[in-house]
């Protein structure tokens, strides 16, 4: 089996291309003792688009992402990164895969035990051992200042704001320079200001790496201001994708619901 | 006679008003998931096991983590490890005297100090201490982390949790028990000696001298490296249960529980084995 997956990475990673999806995700299915959360999903995003997912709570929003970083398995259906697919693949070719992609948890999930600063020097440490301690040290400075950290370095994440750990959550995933970036709540439990400033972050991102997004969020507005497209969940099925325009022309019953409570 | 027939279980206890009987069916389903759950749980740490081991064997090692846990696991348990040894040797030291005295044998005194420490009390001793500091803490940490989704956050970031966090802290309890049982094994014998120094002239030579006469490697050997098993045993449990913990700050508590107490039982189970093997195979 490995063997067949060998070959398979070696003949189908594609050149990148603006126009094919750089994230396929087809007729996925996913269910927890025995209840259905995801039911027949299928999304794609091509490089530089960004798609937001929205949805009521308990939709299966962030297992669409974990699915997407391979920390879940589809029950059917297939996920393409690059054309390829990553069912079944064993965690060390995963990990190659995943280098490429950048992951904002919905708490953010920083290591406790290590300061601000180190937390984002993580990945570069197991994944840039080419790098000097130095340029390490002058990248992770460049990616706190990217996100408006670059003054609590030596902090610990119990020392700073749930808005801040986000921040910080952010420069980690984008410290390997991924091409696909997964956006779990970037702003909920966020104030006003602190959501705005994550989303003009992310769209100054965008605007600068035209990275594969997909945001996973509740907050209509976020979704309007950074998503070029946006998908609606609801038990499981995507009710509608488009651009917001589309779903406020919307004649489905939950689609005008949900717009009209957000 | 119905199927339905109740079982008492719990007397007439007002905390059971109400509830104080089963049916036999339910009765078989109770055993039916315990002896589930049982062979469920060997089977994950079987599983869990060949994880770490496949991970831990492939490159890119991590040797920075695997010192930092020699540090946490050996220098961070010697004081505690010492102490316990320390105490050890002056309790067979006192219970030696009194017992070779009434039997007329206080020429076996080192003798008996020396065996006792090395081969019986100094692994067993440091393999359940261990368990209790080292064991409690990686199940806690361990889990502490899972559940705020920091493990996930590893595996995200493209790193093996099962090469970074299981298998340097299980390589470290191995590589550490050995030599931590070392330390408790000198201490004991060092306050062994002073004790009885005290109540009667016996210098520290003459001591060594007479204990270790007619020995062999073989006689202390096997019983000290016996305890990297031991670390095999509290590192494997303690990194298992921490990383499947679910259920917040009450699973943490439980993950570490387990930990202690499962480390704790299959250390002592193991010494029998042990024992047995070292019997056998080192005479």
């Amino acid at each position: 089996m490995a063997a067949a997956y060998d070959i398979a990475i070696k003949h189908t990673e594609p050149e990148l291309d603006s126009g094919a999806p750089v994230v396929a995700v087809e007729d996925v299915r996913k269910a927890f003792a025995g209840h259905k959360v995801l039911d027949g999903i299928s999304l794609h995003v091509a490089r530089g688009e960004t798609l937001a997912v929205l949805g009521r709570s308990g939709t299966g929003k962030s297992v669409l992402l974990r699915l997407i970083i391979g920390l879940e398995t589809p029950d059917s259906g297939s996920i393409c990164i690059h054309g390829q697919d990553i069912a079944g693949l064993a965690m060390d070719r995963m990990g190659e895969i995943r280098k490429k992609m950048g992951f904002l948890f919905q708490h953010a999930a920083l290591y406790d035990s290590l300061t601000v600063a180190e937390n984002v020097a993580f990945p570069l440490e197991h994944h840039r051992r080419d790098m000097s301690r130095s340029e390490r040290s002058d990248r992770v400075m460049q990616l706190l200042a990217e996100v408006g950290m670059d003054r609590a370095v030596d902090k610990m994440p119990s020392d700073i704001s749930g808005g801040m750990q986000k921040r910080v959550g952010l420069a980690r995933a984008l410290a390997l320079e991924p091409e696909i970036l997964l956006l779990d709540e970037p702003t909920a439990g966020l104030d006003p200001i602190s959501s705005g400033e994550i989303d003009e972050l992310i769209l100054k991102l965008q605007r600068e790496r035209q990275m594969a997004s997909i945001v996973v969020t509740h907050d209509l507005h976020s979704a309007k201001a950074i998503a070029n497209s946006l998908a609606l969940l609801d038990r499981g099925k995507v009710v509608i994708e488009g651009k917001f325009e589309e779903l406020q022309d919307s004649d489905i019953g939950f689609v005008k619901e949900f717009l009209k409570q957000s | 006679m119905s199927d339905r027939q109740p079982i008492v279980v719990a007397g007439n206890h007002p905390l059971f008003a109400g509830q104080r009987t089963i049916s036999k069916p339910y009765a078989l389903d109770l055993v039916g998931r315990l002896a589930n759950g049982f062979f469920e749980w060997f089977g994950d740490l079987g599983i869990f096991f060949w994880k770490v081991l496949r991970a831990g064997l492939t490159p890119p090692y991590e040797w920075r983590e695997l010192v930092r846990q020699l540090d946490e696991v050996g220098s961070m348990s010697l004081p505690l490890v010492a102490a316990a040894g320390a105490a050890i040797g002056i309790v067979i030291s006192m219970e030696a005297r009194y017992s070779l005295s009434r039997f007329g044998a206080k020429s076996m005194f080192s003798t008996t100090l020396v065996y006792s420490v090395i081969q019986v009390m100094g692994p067993i001793m440091t393999g359940l201490i261990v368990s209790g500091r080292v064991g409690a803490g990686i199940g806690a940490e361990l889990a502490s982390m899972k559940v705020t989704e920091q493990i996930d956050a590893v595996e995200a970031s493209a790193i093996n949790p099962y090469r970074l966090l299981a298998a340097t802290r299980i390589l470290a309890c191995i590589l550490m028990l050995p030599l931590l049982t070392l330390a408790a094994d000198a201490c004991g014998l060092l306050t062994g000696w002073f004790a009885q120094a005290m109540v009667e002239p016996l210098s520290f030579h003459q001591f060594i001298e007479s204990g270790f006469k007619g020995s062999k490697l073989n006689d202390f050997l096997p019983p000290t490296f016996k305890t990297a098993v031991y670390g095999l045993i509290i590192g494997l449990i303690a990194c298992f249960q921490g990383m499947r913990t679910r259920g917040g700050a009450a699973g943490v508590g439980r993950a570490a529980t387990n930990s202690v107490v499962l480390a704790s039982l299959f250390v002592i189970l193991a010494d029998v084995v042990l024992v047995k093997f070292i019997l056998v195979f080192f005479p």
